[in-house]
């Protein structure tokens, strides 16, 4: 909300620099998100010198003017007729911004090239009323000389205050000039004025005009008022009407469609000028739109209808749609004679509804979405014909005719003082909270220390004590509540097992050289071919976004291997030549389609490794994880998945349930990812791995007896996995065998085609006793034996 | 005789001193005091003597052949400790030479903020929940006081999943799910993912992360919320922060406000960063709104809550500097590993 202080000023006094007003607002609640100085927001308009002006081959009331702006020199129409041949003056230039938003552009003016326009004072917002008669007039001719091309903010001062407000969903009331008095009222703590509203004369009878007001939908349209002025007298609105709207970020029209703005601005209350003239059978009937139904808006768009729609009509067609904006048939023109003003309340759930269907807001539906309190129409139509009659624009017609089946009863509330006070944690008198309501305009009544309130139609928000305790609480002042500390029950902070799993891993993995990534939660569809993902994939099922901000980010992720290998893919191709990622993070699998219920949000760990990195490599840190996480009971089996190498994949089971799959991925994958470099990846459970984590770490006593290294290699078919072997050996050795190191695989040389040789170191220990050198040998006899037995194993 | 012995010792004394290896301190012992040594020889030599010379010259002989062994055991400590030396000295090294490094992993920026945090609001007896993300619309938005058709759903750009599902805009709806659970007291955070249709750019995106936070207990007041989360700011970023509370206005709360630290960049003075004002805004905050409590079964004539929410990505940037908000989701390691 753009207040331009002049204006503020008018309503109430302020007494101080704008920027401690600001201080002051925004910590009583009314944030104050910059105070523009009028001229800041200009942009590309410079200082240019006429070098030549000459008339418009077509247009008599047109001019040409050759100006130079510095570095080229610009052919310019104005309608101006004030300039000549060696002035100064302001030139916005092609894409130039002016007070109020405004861009220029270059254009053809009646066939003649415009490349750019020549600004008057009222263009530039410039303070009117300090300067004389023949410098509002017109082009602003500057004084002096300057070097064309200078910004034409170091030549001239362009500081009239704007405050740009952000009015918060609750205070639609604030949401104009008089309602930020109020607010600078309640927190200066002075008084505030209103608007001038009355107009000296009437004429004839409205009902001459109007045949009559009816509303069908009162639910939808809580109030209608119309108005009628006549012997209209379209011209442009005066200038310092046209520099407040501009001001307040509004463009000025004609007097007429200007007046009903700047009364909106000013009082919060939308309005709307018709053509009587063009309303059939001079009635308004408020109902909903039939179905179907169309209507040309006031931007030249025909707009389709239903039921849904609330709907101004005439006898017998629509002349605007309620609330959102009026239609072209019956707009303003230079014609128009009479006008009907309408200040109408409606229901905003409907306006937002049917302003969401066609795409279409506006500054009135805007308000109208936030709630236009009730009682504003009355005033607002009197400050507008006040305005009328003020600018000469017409003349007010007497009477009014006002549809309002449910005026509804100020609200009236009871609080006690301790609640306010308890709530807040502050001590405050039954008296002082009864002087800073009253400062908000509510009536306020004691009874012992009970509050009696009485509160503001205007104030829509206030229903409940706890809205009692906001108002006082921002008008005493939070600075001045004191800081405490939370008495009342002693609450142990605690950490969820999830969370105590996911900082375990999360340590783990970074001991393993693996850094954390955070990737998006949404995908796009294609990622399932490019990951190579099996047609019938239960992963394809997914969430999807209605109103996603693309394709690619329209799917809630089964997966989380595609933004692994978007982010390997990313390091790899910016030069990184080895990296190691994790991502914990959850996989969205829908229970069904369409979705009923939520999904299950299943959280996942990932991980990514390139670059001399090889299958053992991700086996190695999956293994580490586990023993880390105290997991003993795994087992890896190969596995075929579709992102994988086919002979280089594993499935990980803990106690017999999928932990997850480990794996090179396939070098198609690769290929779509434009990754060059093996790249090992996977997906584990992170719920089951949290499951089966245990954080119980129990003593398991030294060993007494020392312990055997026997050293043992084998010649076995190279299809023989070293799974089965180690395998056979801890069968075979029983609890004897400690523990069996692989330490080396070997082909080639010496070795039959076809075999390998396979070594193992294994450590015999025996809880009870030193172990003989027979009893060792014993023990390797029978691994030997098992070996020999079950994979056709020779000692080498 | 004592002419000769006493060259011998002091040739001895100086060829011993001389000595830098202990293959020739043996050899001087050899030289003087072996079978064929001159010391012995002078010993032979004393049958030539009278036997009053004898005794006399006897001791005078032996009290040589000590101060001599002396002379070789003193020389041969002060030849170990300087081949020590020695070898030490020949064993340095260019220790300017960069280190074996151990690889090691980071975690991610959003994890180290988000860690400090929680273990400062753990302290203060918080517990740690999640919510979903793909969320109810009920929890969204109408079980926080924001209807069907409330202009504050526009305020909000949300993903859609359906007319009843969403992707959760805040990690709000988390109250109304851990309050239908638990009775007061109620003390939690709740760290989380949300979404807003924003399109991607240095301050924006449609994936960042909040905290909430949740207290319900009797008595709770706003003082408690000011006191509370000022705390916090001080454990965070210094005891010298300070923290402002402006009112503002939020569906789920009653009186809200925005909380507003000392800029962290500047500490205050005024700079890019916060605008010149300061000031940076940290928080939406307030007291939960009785319509949010009555709604979980909550008696308001009893409980009162606050409540308060921040942006986890936007605390991360601020503390480390970092200027766009894209490099947090790129997971470049270069900018990874600088954390």
């Amino acid at each position: 909300m753009l207040v331009p202080v002049n204006w503020l000023k008018d309503y109430v006094d302020i007494g101080m620099d704008v920027d401690q007003l600001a201080d002051i607002l925004t910590m009583s609640g009314t944030k104050v998100e910059l105070i523009q100085e009028a001229g800041e927001v200009i942009d590309r308009i410079v200082v240019g010198k006429v070098t030549e002006i000459k008339p418009h081959p077509n247009a008599d009331k047109l001019l040409i003017g050759m100006v130079d702006v510095g570095d080229r020199v610009l052919q310019l129409v104005t309608g101006a007729l004030n300039v000549k041949k060696g002035d100064f003056i302001p030139v916005a230039l092609d894409g130039a911004v002016l007070p109020g938003g405004t861009e220029i552009n270059a254009g053809r003016i009646r066939g003649e090239d415009s490349e750019g326009m020549m600004c008057s004072a009222l263009e530039l917002a410039l303070d009117l009323d300090s300067l004389t008669e023949e410098k509002k007039e017109g082009i602003f001719i500057l004084d002096g000389e300057y070097t064309p091309g200078t910004d034409i903010r170091e030549v001239i001062s362009l500081n009239e205050k704007v405050i740009d407000f952000e009015i918060t969903t609750n205070r639609p009331d604030c949401l104009s000039i008089l309602g930020i008095a109020r607010e600078v009222g309640a927190a200066l703590g002075v008084p505030c004025k209103m608007p001038e509203t009355k107009f000296k004369n009437k004429k004839g009878s409205i009902k001459d005009h109007l045949k009559g007001i009816s509303i069908r939908e009162p639910d939808l349209c809580y109030r209608y008022l119309g108005r009628v002025i006549d012997n209209i007298n379209i011209k442009p609105s005066p200038q310092w009407m046209q520099k407040r709207l501009i001001q307040a970020g509004m463009r000025p029209i004609n007097n007429i469609v200007d007046i009903t703005n700047y009364v909106m601005l000013e009082t919060g209350q939308p309005m709307h000028a018709f053509d009587l003239e063009k309303v059939g059978g001079r009635e308004i009937i408020v109902r909903r739109a039939g179905d179907g139904e169309k209507i040309v808006t006031l931007d030249g768009k025909e707009r389709k209808l239903d039921t849904n729609d609330l709907i101004i009509a005439d006898a017998k067609e629509p002349v605007g749609i309620a609330g959102v904006m009026g239609g072209e048939y019956s707009e303003i023109t230079q014609k128009t004679r009479t006008i009907l003003l309408e200040t109408a309340s409606f229901n905003g759930y409907n306006v937002r509804k049917t302003s969401k269907k066609l795409g279409l807001w506006s500054e009135a539906s805007f308000r109208f979405v936030r709630g236009v309190y009730q009682d504003l129409a009355g005033t607002a139509s009197e400050r507008a014909a006040a305005l009328m009659e003020q600018l000469g624009a017409g003349e007010v017609v007497d009477g009014v005719m006002d549809v309002y089946p449910n005026p509804p009863k100020p609200y009236y509330l009871e609080v006690e003082a301790e609640r306010i006070n308890k709530l807040i944690g502050i001590s405050l008198s039954p008296q002082r909270m009864k002087d800073m309501l009253e400062r908000l305009e509510m009536k306020v009544e004691l009874k012992d220390r009970r509050l009696c309130i009485t509160i503001p139609t205007f104030r829509q928000d206030i229903r409940l004590d706890y809205d009692i305790v906001e108002e006082v609480a921002r008008l005493y002042g939070y600075d001045n509540i004191p800081k405490t500390v939370m008495t009342g029950s002693w609450v142990l902070g605690t950490r969820s097992r999830r969370e105590k799993t996911r900082d375990r891993v999360r340590d783990v993995l970074c001991g393993c050289g693996m850094y954390e990534i955070y990737t998006y939660s949404f995908e796009s569809p294609s990622v399932f071919d490019k990951i190579n993902l099996p047609k019938d994939s239960a992963l394809r099922k997914t969430v999807t976004i209605q109103n996603p901000l693309g394709e690619e980010y329209s799917i809630m992720r089964t997966t989380l291997l595609p933004s692994m290998l978007s982010v390997v893919s990313l390091n790899y191709n910016r030069g990184t030549q080895r990296a190691g990622f994790y991502e914990i993070a959850p996989r969205f699998i829908p229970r069904e389609i369409p979705l009923k219920d939520l999904p299950d949000e299943k959280m996942t760990l990932a991980i990514g490794l390139y670059g001399g990195e090889d299958f053992y490599s991700i086996k190695g840190r999956v293994e580490t994880l586990l023993g880390e996480l105290n997991i003993t009971g795994y087992d890896f089996r190969r596995i075929k998945a579709g992102p994988y190498h086919p002979g280089r994949a594993a499935e990980i089971l803990v106690d017999g349930e999928t932990l997850g799959i480990i794996g090179e991925v396939h070098p198609e994958v690769l290929k779509n990812y434009g990754i060059e470099v093996r790249t090992y990846a996977g997906e584990l459970d992170f719920d089951l791995l949290m499951e089966k984590a245990d954080s119980q770490v129990t003593y398991t006593p030294l060993p007494k007896y020392p312990s055997v290294n026997r050293d043992i290699a084998v010649i076995v078919d190279r299809e023989v996995e070293a799974g089965t072997l180690h395998q056979i050996i801890q069968e075979a050795g029983g609890d004897i065998v400690e523990e069996i190191g692989l330490f080396d695989i070997y082909t080639g040389e010496q070795i039959p085609e076809g075999k390998k040789s396979v070594a193992y170191s294994l450590t015999l220990r025996s809880r009870e006793k030193t172990l003989t050198e027979q009893e060792a040998g014993e023990v390797m006899q029978k691994v030997l034996k098992g070996l020999k037995n079950k994979a056709g194993a020779v000692l080498r | 005789m004592k002419e000769k012995l006493k060259v011998i010792l002091e040739n001895a004394s100086k060829e011993i001193k001389a000595c830098r290896k202990p293959g020739e301190i043996e050899s001087s012992r050899v030289k003087y005091l072996g079978k064929k040594g001159e010391l012995t020889a002078l010993l032979r030599g004393m049958g030539s003597l009278s036997p009053d010379e004898r005794p006399i010259m006897g001791n005078l002989v032996n009290s040589a052949k000590e101060e001599i062994e002396a002379l070789l055991k003193a020389q041969k400590e002060r030849v170990m400790v300087f081949q020590k030396e020695r070898r030490l000295k020949e064993e340095e090294i260019d220790i300017t030479i960069p280190g074996i490094r151990f690889p090691r992993g980071k975690k991610h920026p959003l994890t180290k903020t988000l860690e400090e945090i929680k273990s400062i609001f753990l302290g203060l007896g918080f517990s740690m929940i999640e919510g979903p993300e793909v969320e109810l619309a009920y929890y969204n938005f109408t079980a926080l006081n924001i209807p069907e058709d409330h202009p504050a759903r526009d305020v909000q750009d949300t993903f859609y999943i359906n007319d009843d599902i969403v992707l959760r805009t805040h990690t709000s709806p988390d109250e109304p799910r851990v309050m239908e659970k638990t009775k007061p007291p109620i003390r939690v955070i709740i760290p989380g993912r949300v979404y807003r249709a924003d399109d991607v750019d240095a301050t924006h995106s449609p994936v960042f992360h909040q905290i909430e936070g949740l207290v319900v207990d009797e008595g709770i007041t706003l003082g408690d919320l000011k006191g509370t989360f000022d705390l916090f700011v001080k454990k965070l970023y210094g005891e010298h922060m300070e923290t402002k509370f402006r009112p503002s206005h939020f569906p789920f709360t009653e009186p809200s406000a925005e909380i507003d630290a000392t800029c962290f960049v500047c500490n205050g003075k005024g700079c890019r960063v916060c605008k010149d004002t300061g000031w940076i805004e940290l928080s939406g905050a307030g007291m939960t709104h009785p319509k949010v409590l009555e709604r979980c079964g909550i008696d308001t004539s009893k409980y009162s809550g606050f409540a308060f929410g921040m942006g986890l990505d936007r605390l991360t940037m601020l503390k480390y500097g970092i200027e766009d908000m894209r490099l947090l989701f790129e997971n470049d390691i270069r900018f990874l590993s600088q954390f």
